[in-house]
């Protein structure tokens, strides 16, 4: 129907139809009608077009509503910038976090006059600002581009002082600790944009702060500073002791915690290796985790503590029955041996003192298996423990309890707590048998009473704190005693499992601890990890490394913790023949 | 209520407009209002200008705007075309007074300054030449003796040279679309399509290796790489804006955004309104587009037929390439959101557009009936036929 147009054809060049005859009227009004028909079929393929065109714009939208926001653009609203946050202070007032003003440069592509110059000139005041990368920013036609975020006063003036046009300074805020990595792995740490991402920076983000950030709220806002349950001083002790065990006993890591034992605060607690807050790149680092918190150990004789508690709450066993420890149980082909052998009928405060492995087992396996699951429950170590921390690692036990787990578990093996959860079930057996969660925060006696659940009961406090005392009088525990703080504790030497299996060269050891023992007040944890023998010494048991930390820690904390010291006789604990 | 036997000009209008398309241009308007509190005071801010500059500017232009669409309504199709011939050639004199005496803007001399306003005679010259090509297309068949597609053919170089000339190479392919989208629904032989058609790629082509800042900005867009500042910018309004939006007044991610009151007032909308009201948004638009076309489909005129159909085409394209710029789709190009963007030209050259659309679409028996022309066209038949 349509034919090629005859190109010599002048005037028809444009008319690409066949002439109408001369008589058209009747054959025009046809080719009209044809017309019609062509351009209406013309016009439905246009409206098939748009329709595509729209719902391409549609699924383009549908596709964008799926995505869920991110921060792709190298600048944040303005508002974000000068987000603000409360100081944190420790329990005296002394400032753990704060807010300090800084600048950040940026440029503004559209009004520098030589990108080349500029990035010259930049390079001397920043020599590691990638030359590359900047001057593509610089020549880009973009009127706004960071180029380096929290500058020191200094680098700022020596920026103004080259005079290079199209750049400027934002203010911003930045967090500041001074007390660098001290209380790193409670305090936490912030990011770029001041949000809180670790620790109890992240605990208070949660706390509606992110939400007032989000709302532009927290903009050169003052805001009353957040106060923590941490002693500044002791937290300091704590470290140092830590760090100078972890030179001594060439370990590979090591923590310490030191908690009040009626109100649940954490007066002190850190673990090394520890990083720089003021520099969190070193917290990604695997190896920087907070293990009191964070990590998981199986913590040996320490739970013999629970086990015996557990017997004596249970009202199987009185404080003076005895056991007979002269022979290995033999248990589903494996034989549990005591360590430090004593090859006779033992009393109770004697499995205690020595340790033994073949008493604590019978112990658990006269409550039986789901007893002794209850009992473990119950003082809170086999669950996820609840604080303020976001770093909390789940416990772990057995899939399946069967009697050989339960025998081993009760001198520590095949559970793994976090050690602030074994700390904090261990000041439920010192205060009276309450257990109450642990607090960053400040809190009083009145408010921990509130929310204190009895797990055992006062009279087996009583019992486990002269048993705590026995042994640093006269057991394993020796090393931790404090003239005049009256300690009592309970060391647990753990074989590490290498490969699959116990290892009697590689340890992890833990020593925990409370004082005075007569009105106990605070527990002291310490773990050590993979100690080695000291010069001179040819074991590494926990009573040679641990006991000591803890005699060091409350040595030189005791007075900041306000813990008066008694000499004379040891008459306040009234000591039981056995 | 007006009365149907009632025969005065307001009340034919009333009953012959098409009370959809009204409906749908009037809610644009509205929704363009409410968008300029939301996208512009930043800008204003930026500029050092009151908060509300933009908002006070854009409702002063709601009057003239509302004005000139209602009063073009009322037009016969005869009056359209006398308007359109009027502003064509008016809007041409401007544009190519623009390049001698008009202000350079960003590089580009589009505008010139009439009693104290700047005028971009641009925006006027699209819908006063969709009218004129429809007509030349139509008049072919009616006096195939005139070569209609010869002067539009040339009236489109002179109207592309100008926008080349200021440059403004987005406006010239929204010419070059509409005009190439009016040929093809006249109904010219695939041959000419294809001719032209490929003449237009040749035309892309050379552009892209005569000006620098098409092929930074086509590369751009293919490689991801280059300046992507404000569509990456506006990508994050939208996605921070989800499917609800952040609520009006809201929107943080627009503060940052160049030319947010203009061509990314889409993105703004997504940011506070959220991702459904754009949605609705666009599916406005195409209520418009299409509509417009099929109601084009229907019409027995030839004349109303093309123009209908050209005007669709206007806003559709304009609205797709707007829209498409801001959700990534396409390169980015200047190109205003019809009646819902800023800018007093824009604003009324639409209403004009609207008010086109809204005349030529008016119920008239007359229309439908009359199958002589000889009253509707400027040139007198040739005695045999008529």
């Amino acid at each position: 129907m349509m034919r090629m147009p005859a190109l010599s054809s002048g005037l028809g060049l444009f008319s690409f139809r066949s002439k109408p005859k001369a008589s058209g009227h009747i054959e025009l009004k046809g080719e009209r009608a044809t017309y019609g028909q062509q351009s209406r079929s013309r016009i439905l393929i246009t409206i098939l077009c748009f329709g595509v065109f729209y719902s391409v714009i549609g699924a383009r939208l549908v596709q964008y509503g799926m995505e869920s926001e991110e921060t792709v653009s190298s600048i944040g609203p303005a508002d974000k910038l000068m987000a603000s946050r409360p100081d944190l202070i420790d329990r005296n007032g002394e400032v753990l976090a704060t807010d300090i003003r800084t600048v950040s440069l940026y440029a503004e592509p559209n009004k520098i006059v030589d990108p080349d110059e500029a990035v010259e000139r930049l390079v001397t005041v920043l020599p590691d600002l990638d030359v590359r990368t900047t001057y593509r920013k610089l020549s880009s036609s973009s009127r706004f581009q960071w180029l380096r975020r929290q500058l020191t006063p200094k680098q700022q003036s020596q920026i103004l002082a080259l005079g290079i046009p199209g750049i400027g300074f934002r203010p911003e805020k930045r967090r500041f600790y001074p007390g660098g990595s001290t209380a790193a792995y409670v305090v936490g740490h912030v990011n770029i944009d001041n949000k809180g991402i670790a620790g109890m920076e992240k605990y208070i983000e949660g706390q509606g702060l992110g939400d007032l950030a989000a709302a532009g709220l927290t903009v050169n806002e003052s805001m009353e500073p957040v106060r923590l349950s941490i002693d500044l001083r002791v937290q300091s002790v704590v470290r140092d002791e830590l760090a100078a065990a972890m030179q001594r006993y060439s370990a590979i890591a090591a923590g310490g915690v030191v908690l009040d034992i009626h109100t649940g605060e954490v007066i002190a607690m850190t673990s090394l290796p520890d990083y720089d807050p003021n520099n969190p790149v070193e917290a990604l680092d695997k190896n920087r985790l907070n293990r009191m918190s964070a990590g998981t150990y199986e913590m040996g004789s320490t739970f013999k503590t629970f086990t015996i508690a557990m017997g004596l709450d249970s009202g199987l066993f009185n404080i003076n029955d005895r056991i007979d420890a002269r022979y290995p149980l033999v248990i589903g082909g494996r034989t549990i041996r005591d360590f430090h052998a004593t090859r006779r009928i033992l009393t109770i405060p004697e499995v205690f003192t020595h340790s033994s492995n073949i008493g604590s087992a019978k112990m658990a396996d006269a409550v039986g298996i789901e007893g002794h699951r209850e009992f473990l429950t119950r003082i809170g170590l086999l669950s996820r423990m609840q604080t303020e921390l976001p770093e909390i690692a789940m416990p772990s036990q057995p899939h399946e309890w069967k009697k050989i787990h339960s025998m081993t578990a009760s001198f520590g093996h095949g559970v793994a707590t976090t050690p602030l959860q074994t700390a904090v079930a261990g000041a439920a057996l010192m205060n009276g048998g309450k257990l109450i969660e642990p607090t960053f925060l400040p809190r009083t006696r009145e408010e921990a009473e509130k929310t204190a659940i009895q797990v055992i009961s006062k009279k087996t406090s009583d019992e486990m704190r002269i048993l705590m005392r026995d042994n640093v009088v006269q057991g394993s525990g020796r090393r931790a005693e404090v003239d005049g703080f009256r300690v009592g504790g309970k060391t647990g030497t753990a074989e590490k499992v290498v490969n699959g299996r116990y290892s009697n060269s590689v340890r992890f050891n833990a020593f925990l601890a409370t004082f005075p023992v007569d009105d106990p007040q605070y527990i002291v944890l310490v773990i050590i990890d993979e100690p080695k023998p000291e010069e001179g010494k040819y074991s590494a048991t926990a009573g040679l490394n641990a006991a000591p930390m803890v005699n060091g820690i409350i040595r030189r904390s005791a007075a900041f913790l306000g813990v008066e010291p008694k000499f004379g006789n040891d008459a306040s604990i009234a000591r039981l023949s056995y | 209520m007006l009365s149907r036997v009632e025969r005065g000009p307001v009340a034919d209008w009333f009953w012959t407009i098409d009370r959809l398309f009204l409906a749908a241009f009037l809610a644009l308007i509205g929704i363009g209002f409410m968008l300029s509190f939301a996208a512009s005071p930043p800008v204003a801010e930026r500029l050092g200008l009151d908060s509300f500059h933009f908002v006070k500017r854009h409702a002063f232009f709601l009057a003239p705007a509302l004005v000139t669409m209602f009063a073009v309504s009322f037009l016969a199709p005869r009056q359209v075309r006398r308007l359109a011939i009027v502003i064509l050639a008016v809007s041409i004199v401007a544009m190519v007074m623009a390049l001698f005496f008009g202000v350079e803007v960003k590089g580009s001399r589009r505008w010139i300054s009439v009693a104290g306003l700047s005028i971009q005679p641009s925006e006027f010259m699209k819908p006063a030449f969709v009218i004129i090509c429809a007509w030349l297309f139509s008049e072919r068949s009616r006096h195939p003796e005139i070569p209609g597609n010869l002067f539009a053919i040339i009236l489109f170089c002179i109207v592309a040279a100008l926008l080349v000339a200021q440059p403004d190479l987005g406006q010239t392919m929204l010419t070059t679309a509409i005009w190439g989208g009016m040929f093809f629904m006249a109904g010219m032989s695939w041959f000419w399509i294809m001719l032209l058609g490929g003449l237009a790629i040749a035309g892309f082509i050379s552009a892209y290796f005569v000006f620098s800042h098409v092929a930074e900005r086509i590369n751009g867009f293919l490689m991801k790489g280059g300046d992507t500042f404000q569509v990456d910018t506006a990508r994050e309004a939208i996605i921070r804006g989800d499917w609800f939006g952040q609520g009006p007044g809201e929107g943080t991610i627009k503060r940052i955004l160049p030319d947010s009151h203009t061509d990314f007032v889409f993105s703004v909308a997504a940011e506070e309104f959220g991702i459904l009201f754009c949605m609705v948004l666009t599916l406005l638009f195409a209520f418009i587009v299409i509509r417009g076309l099929n109601k084009a489909g229907k019409l027995q005129d030839e004349f109303s037929r093309l123009a209908v159909a050209g005007l669709s085409l206007l806003i559709g394209f304009q609205s797709f390439i707007n829209i498409g710029v801001n959700l990534e789709l396409l390169p980015a190009k200047g190109m205003t959101l019809p009646m819902i963007s800023y800018g007093g030209s824009s604003m009324i050259a639409v209403a004009l557009t609207a008010g086109f659309l809204l005349a030529l679409t008016r119920q008239s028996p007359e229309t439908r009936a009359r199958r002589t022309t000889s009253r509707r066209s400027l040139i007198p038949m040739r005695p045999e036929q008529a």
